[in-house]
C-alpha cells in the first residue's frame, strides 16, 4: 500500500487563497504559491485549490496562478471548481495540474467522467461528491458552494459512487457535509460504507479536528488520503505534529 | 539540450520546470532533427499507450528512439512504452527492453490505480538511484504494470511486485513520476543529467 496521504485544501478566488492561513484577524488572503510551498515544506504529500471564483458563475478557471503552482510544486496537486468540459479540463491540465475535480457538472452530465477519462486517463480525474444522510439514506448533493444554491441532486452516494467508478473516476473524494465544518471527526460509518465498495483510491474530506481524527479515518475507514483545511490553515496541528502521531500509531507515512 | 518526445499527452509544464529548477534546458522534440540534437532524451509520462505509439509512429520517431545511444529516460506511460508490448490497448511497445505491460488488478484493499507515494526496494545498482536513500517515497499514478525482471533496478509493491525503475544500457525508465516526487525525485533527474 502506498502511505497515507495529507492533503490541505485550499480555497481560492481571483488567484488568491482565500480562508487561508490566518494572517491578520480581518484578513485571511495569501498568495497561493507562499502558502502552496509552505505547505509542501511542512510535510503535505499533495494539494487540492478549490477554486470558487468559477462554478457559481458558470465561468471557466483562470490558469495562470495554476502554472505558477505548477512550476514551481515538486509534489502532486489538483485543481477543482468550474470545470465543466474536456476543453476547460484540458486548459488546466495543460497548465500544469496533475488531477482535475469535478463534482456538479458531473452531476449534471454523467457522461462528462468518461470523456474526461478516455481522453486524458482515469488517473488525472478525480469526482468529487457531496453527502448527507437523510431519513437513513445517504444523499448526493449538487451546488453546494452557496447555501443559496445548495440542493439535493436525486441520487444515493453509494449508487453515485458506483456509477462513477463504471465511467472512469480514478479516485473519490467524499465530502460527507453533516461533519463538514464540525471538527469532531471524519464520518467513519459513512466513509467505511463507500470503501467496501470504493476500488478507486478514496478520500475522506469535512471533519478534521484532530490528530485522533486522521488516525481513525485511515485505520478504521481504510481511506487512502484525508483532506482537511481549517485545521491546517488555522495551524491548531501542523502537519509535521500530525504525521509524527499517525507514525507512532503504526499507519504508513511519507516523512 | 534535453528533448521531451511529444506523445501526446496533456500536463509536461510540471516536467519542464523541475529540469529548469536544476538549471537544464529542455525542448519539445517531434521530428528526427530534433531527437538528433538532444543530447539526451525523456519519452514523458502521460496518456494511453496506442496513442503515444501510433503518435510516435507517425512522426517517424519509434525506431529512431529505439537506436538512440544518448541517455533515454522513460518516465510512467514513457517507461512503459520501452517493453515489446502493452495490455493498454493492446498496443506493441518501442522493444527497447523485452517483457510486456500488464493491467494492475483491484483486489481487496489494492486500488486502480495505484496513485501515491510508495517506498522502493532496491534490486541493483544504477547511477540513476545514486545518494537515494531505501527511506525515500516516491510518487505514482498508473493502472498498469511491467514486471520484475532482470532489468528492475528498484521495485515497487502494490498487491504484487513490479518494476519501479529499470535500465538497460543507457535506456531508463521509471514507473514513478520524479518530477511530482519532491527532493527524492529531483535527485533522481540530477543523476540522470549526470549521467
Amino acid at each position: 500500500m502506498p502511505a497515507v496521504r495529507i492533503i490541505p485544501c485550499l480555497d481560492v478566488r481571483d488567484g488568491l487563497v482565500v480562508k487561508g492561513v490566518r494572517f491578520t484577524a480581518h484578513r485571511e488572503v495569501g498568495d497561493i504559491l507562499d502558502l502552496a510551498l509552505r505547505y509542501r515544506d511542512g510535510g503535505a504529500d499533495e494539494l487540492v485549490f478549490y477554486d470558487i471564483s468559477a462554478s457559481p458563475e458558470g465561468r471557466s478557471v483562470d490558469t495562470t496562478w495554476i502554472y505558477r503552482v505548477a512550476r514551481e510544486l515538486d509534489i502532486p496537486f489538483c485543481v477543482a471548481g468550474g470545470i465543466t468540459s474536456v476543453a476547460a479540463a484540458e486548459s488546466v491540465l495543460n497548465a500544469g495540474a496533475d488531477k482535475i475535480s469535478i463534482n456538479t457538472p458531473a452531476l449534471s452530465r454523467p457522461e462528462l467522467i468518461s470523456e474526461l477519462a478516455r481522453r486524458f486517463g482515469s488517473q488525472c480525474v478525480v469526482v468529487g461528491i457531496d453527502s448527507c444522510e437523510r431519513d437513513g439514506d445517504y444523499c448526493v448533493y449538487r451546488d453546494t458552494g452557496t447555501d443559496q444554491t445548495r440542493r439535493e441532486s436525486g441520487r444515493l452516494t453509494l449508487e453515485w459512487l458506483a456509477e462513477v467508478q463504471s465511467r472512469g473516476a480514478g479516485e473519490v473524494v467524499l465530502n460527507c457535509m453533516q461533519s463538514d465544518g464540525t471538527r469532531s471527526g471524519y464520518d467513519l460509518r459513512q466513509l467505511s460504507e463507500a470503501r467496501r465498495i470504493c476500488h478507486v483510491p478514496l478520500i475522506a474530506s469535512g471533519g478534521a479536528g484532530r490528530w485522533e481524527d486522521f488516525a481513525a479515518v485511515f485505520s478504521i475507514a481504510r481511506v487512502d488520503g484525508a483532506l482537511a483545511a481549517s485545521v491546517f490553515h488555522e495551524q491548531t496541528l501542523t502537519i509535521a505534529e500530525l504525521k509524527g502521531q499517525l507514525v507512532a500509531s503504526s499507519l504508513e507515512v511519507r516523512i | 539540450m534535453i528533448g521531451v518526445v511529444d506523445t501526446g499527452g496533456a500536463n509536461l509544464t510540471s516536467l519542464f520546470a523541475a529540469f529548469e529548477r536544476l538549471g537544464a534546458r529542455a525542448e519539445m522534440v517531434d521530428s528526427a532533427a530534433g531527437l538528433a540534437r538532444s543530447s539526451r532524451v525523456v519519452l514523458p509520462g502521460v496518456g494511453a499507450a496506442g496513442e503515444a505509439m501510433r503518435r510516435l509512429q507517425r512522426a517517424g520517431l519509434a525506431n529512431l528512439i529505439a537506436g538512440l545511444r544518448v541517455p533515454v529516460l522513460g518516465i510512467c506511460l514513457g517507461m512503459q512504452l520501452l517493453f515489446e508490448q502493452s495490455a493498454e490497448d493492446d498496443s506493441h511497445g518501442l522493444s527497447v527492453l523485452p517483457g510486456r505491460v500488464d493491467a494492475l488488478v483491484a483486489r481487496g484493499p489494492v486500488t486502480v490505480p495505484h496513485m501515491g507515494w510508495s517506498r522502493l526496494k532496491r534490486r541493483r545498482a544504477s547511477p540513476l538511484m545514486k545518494g537515494i536513500d531505501t527511506s525515500e517515497y516516491f510518487y505514482f499514478v498508473h493502472s498498469f504494470v511491467a514486471e520484475d525482471s532482470d532489468l528492475t533496478v528498484a521495485s515497487v509493491t502494490h498487491g504484487r511486485s513490479f518494476s519501479a525503475v529499470v535500465q538497460r544500457d543507457n535506456f531508463f525508465g521509471t514507473q514513478f513520476h520524479p518530477e511530482r516526487s519532491g527532493r527524492a525525485g529531483s535527485r533522481l533527474l540530477e543523476n540522470f543529467l549526470a549521467i
